[in-house]
């Protein structure tokens, strides 16, 4: 039995939702008062979910994990019985280690200047919104680069949880004040995201039949 | 005393903002707080400082020194000029101990205050923006709704207003023709009533507050006034700025920034009616805050 301690608003719950999804597996959602209640900050939370008082935290059976990127790394792990979302294959789980790493730095500059300019916390706006454009161009780099070989995805022939890992913050761009105008690797790769079969969207990203009817 | 020195205070001299009492957040923020260790708000482009007095009651200074405010519903009021014009809205609901209220917390969002409330008194976006709970394709139709401006209140009434609904909150879990009333209290002040789950022929109440940043940024706060009691405040909170973060990139992406009262930037149907009467009661009240002035057509 899977549960997953949950943001809705949060781009690293819904990263893990989306795996969850596409992994047909079925959970219960345990919704967490990150703002206005700063319920992952209460001693309850710190003291029986997470000391670190960060979400999401899964919790499968009696093992419990927390960190978006290492639920990933589990969940395909221990029940994509196809290795489609995590190959095993040496070259591709050294790359996909690689965009994990990055998907974190997203979190420290892209998701930080969103939660300054949508919930209110402090910070150095203009400092993470300058970091995430260079994680962004890190992104649009490699993209481009494979684009050239005739890839799509960041680290193997298909997606991968390097990519689910990096979609979110990169596709909330905007909520961070970022424009996306000079990154056109990275914004195609994030159109390819959201046409995936089974796609399911988080609020802030447009579901595609809906961005069809914009156009 | 805080020293007085900037010659203009404020971004703005509408006394639409000026004289109006705008909210800066959920009056919890206090906690904790003293004139040594005051919280911070932005409005109108300036920092406030805020904080609780030895009295019990809330204190608030401007860049010029102190300013008027107030506790009302669980929020901090503050009024940026000399006098209100009008009295705070009211709203009886957020008093009957049958109900219960929860602060949904506020979420900025990059455009005019006033599209805000807008948006919230749109039922057109339902299937669209919010499909799967506000609304469903192919139920896009708004059938006809009446629209009046209360002479005693001045407040903008909308009634009769229903829209299919799948899923219309947090504890529905079948569709219904979710029944409707709006009431636009302030230019960025609003109230929805809804038909309230499992409690036939009583409403359910969710206010919109907007605190105005500047001309272009705003922080949207939402108040449930409800009735439901099955449900945690995560649940009811996770249900409400689901919807609002839907409605989040839609209104970022909307140009001009700034809401055009009239001329022809926009175009509007029937279905527009509380859209319309909202920017007519705006232009009566000579609202240049937030507004789109249009440039003077070449010749």
């Amino acid at each position: 039995m899977i549960s997953l301690y949950d943001y809705e608003l949060s781009g690293n719950c819904y990263k893990v939702r989306l795996l969850l999804h596409w992994l047909g597996l079925e959970y219960t959602r345990i919704p967490v008062d990150f703002h206005p209640g700063r319920e992952h900050q209460s001693p309850a939370f710190l003291d029986t979910v997470n000391p670190l008082g960060q979400l999401p935290v899964l919790q499968d059976g009696d093992f419990r994990l927390r960190d978006a990127q290492a639920i990933l790394v589990y969940l395909a792990s221990q029940y994509d019985t196809d290795q489609y979302w995590y190959p095993s294959d040496a070259r591709v789980r050294g790359n996909i280690t690689l965009w994990l790493t990055v998907a974190e730095q997203l979190n420290h500059t892209a998701a930080a200047a969103r939660l300054q300019r949508s919930f209110g916390y402090a910070g150095d706006s203009a400092a993470c919104q300058q970091g995430a454009n260079a994680v962004l161009r890190q992104l649009d780099d490699q993209l481009a680069e494979q684009h050239f070989q005739g890839r799509h995805w960041l680290a193997a022939e298909h997606p991968t949880i390097a990519d689910i890992a990096c979609f979110p913050y990169s596709a909330l761009a905007g909520e961070a004040g970022l424009d996306l105008i000079g990154f056109p690797a990275l914004r195609q790769w994030i159109d390819a995201m959201r046409h995936q079969p089974g796609f399911i969207t988080m609020p802030g990203i447009l579901a595609v039949r809906f961005a069809k009817m914009l156009t | 005393m805080l020293c007085i020195t900037p010659a203009m205070a404020f971004c703005t001299d509408d006394p639409n903002m000026r004289n109006e009492w705008l909210t800066v957040g959920s009056a919890r923020n206090l906690h904790g707080s003293s004139a040594q260790r005051p919280q911070t708000a932005r409005l109108l482009g300036e920092n406030l400082a805020l904080w609780t007095g030895p009295d019990g009651l809330p204190v608030c200074h401007g860049p010029q020194g102190p300013l008027a405010v107030r506790q009302h519903c669980g929020y901090l009021w503050v009024c940026c000029g000399s006098t209100p014009t009008r009295p705070l809205f009211v709203l009886p609901e957020s008093t009957d101990p049958a109900r219960r209220l929860v602060d949904c917390g506020g979420i900025g969002v990059a455009t005019s205050g006033l599209r805000v409330v807008e948006n919230f008194l749109d039922m057109g976006h339902f299937p669209f923006v919010h499909a799967g709970t506000l609304g469903q394709l192919p139920h896009t139709e708004v059938l006809p709704y009446r629209v009046e401006i209360d002479p005693h209140s001045d407040e903008i009434l909308a009634t009769g207003c229903q829209f299919y609904q799948p899923r219309a909150s947090a504890s529905a879990d079948t569709g219904l023709m979710a029944q409707y009333r709006y009431r636009v209290m302030q230019p960025l002040c609003a109230a929805l009533y809804k038909s309230s789950p499992g409690r036939p022929g009583a409403q359910d109440v969710i206010a919109l507050m907007v605190q105005p940043l500047d001309e272009e940024n705003a922080i949207a706060h939402c108040l449930l006034v409800y009735f439901e009691d099955q449900l945690s405040d995560a649940a009811l909170i996770s249900f409400q700025q689901a919807i609002f973060g839907q409605d989040k990139p839609i209104l970022e992406n909307q140009r001009p920034r700034r809401l055009p009262l009239d001329g022809p930037l926009e175009t509007h149907m029937r279905c527009d009616l509380a859209s319309v009467t909202y920017r007519r009661w705006l232009k009566g009240r000579g609202m240049v805050f937030g507004v789109h002035a249009p440039t003077a057509a070449a010749p």
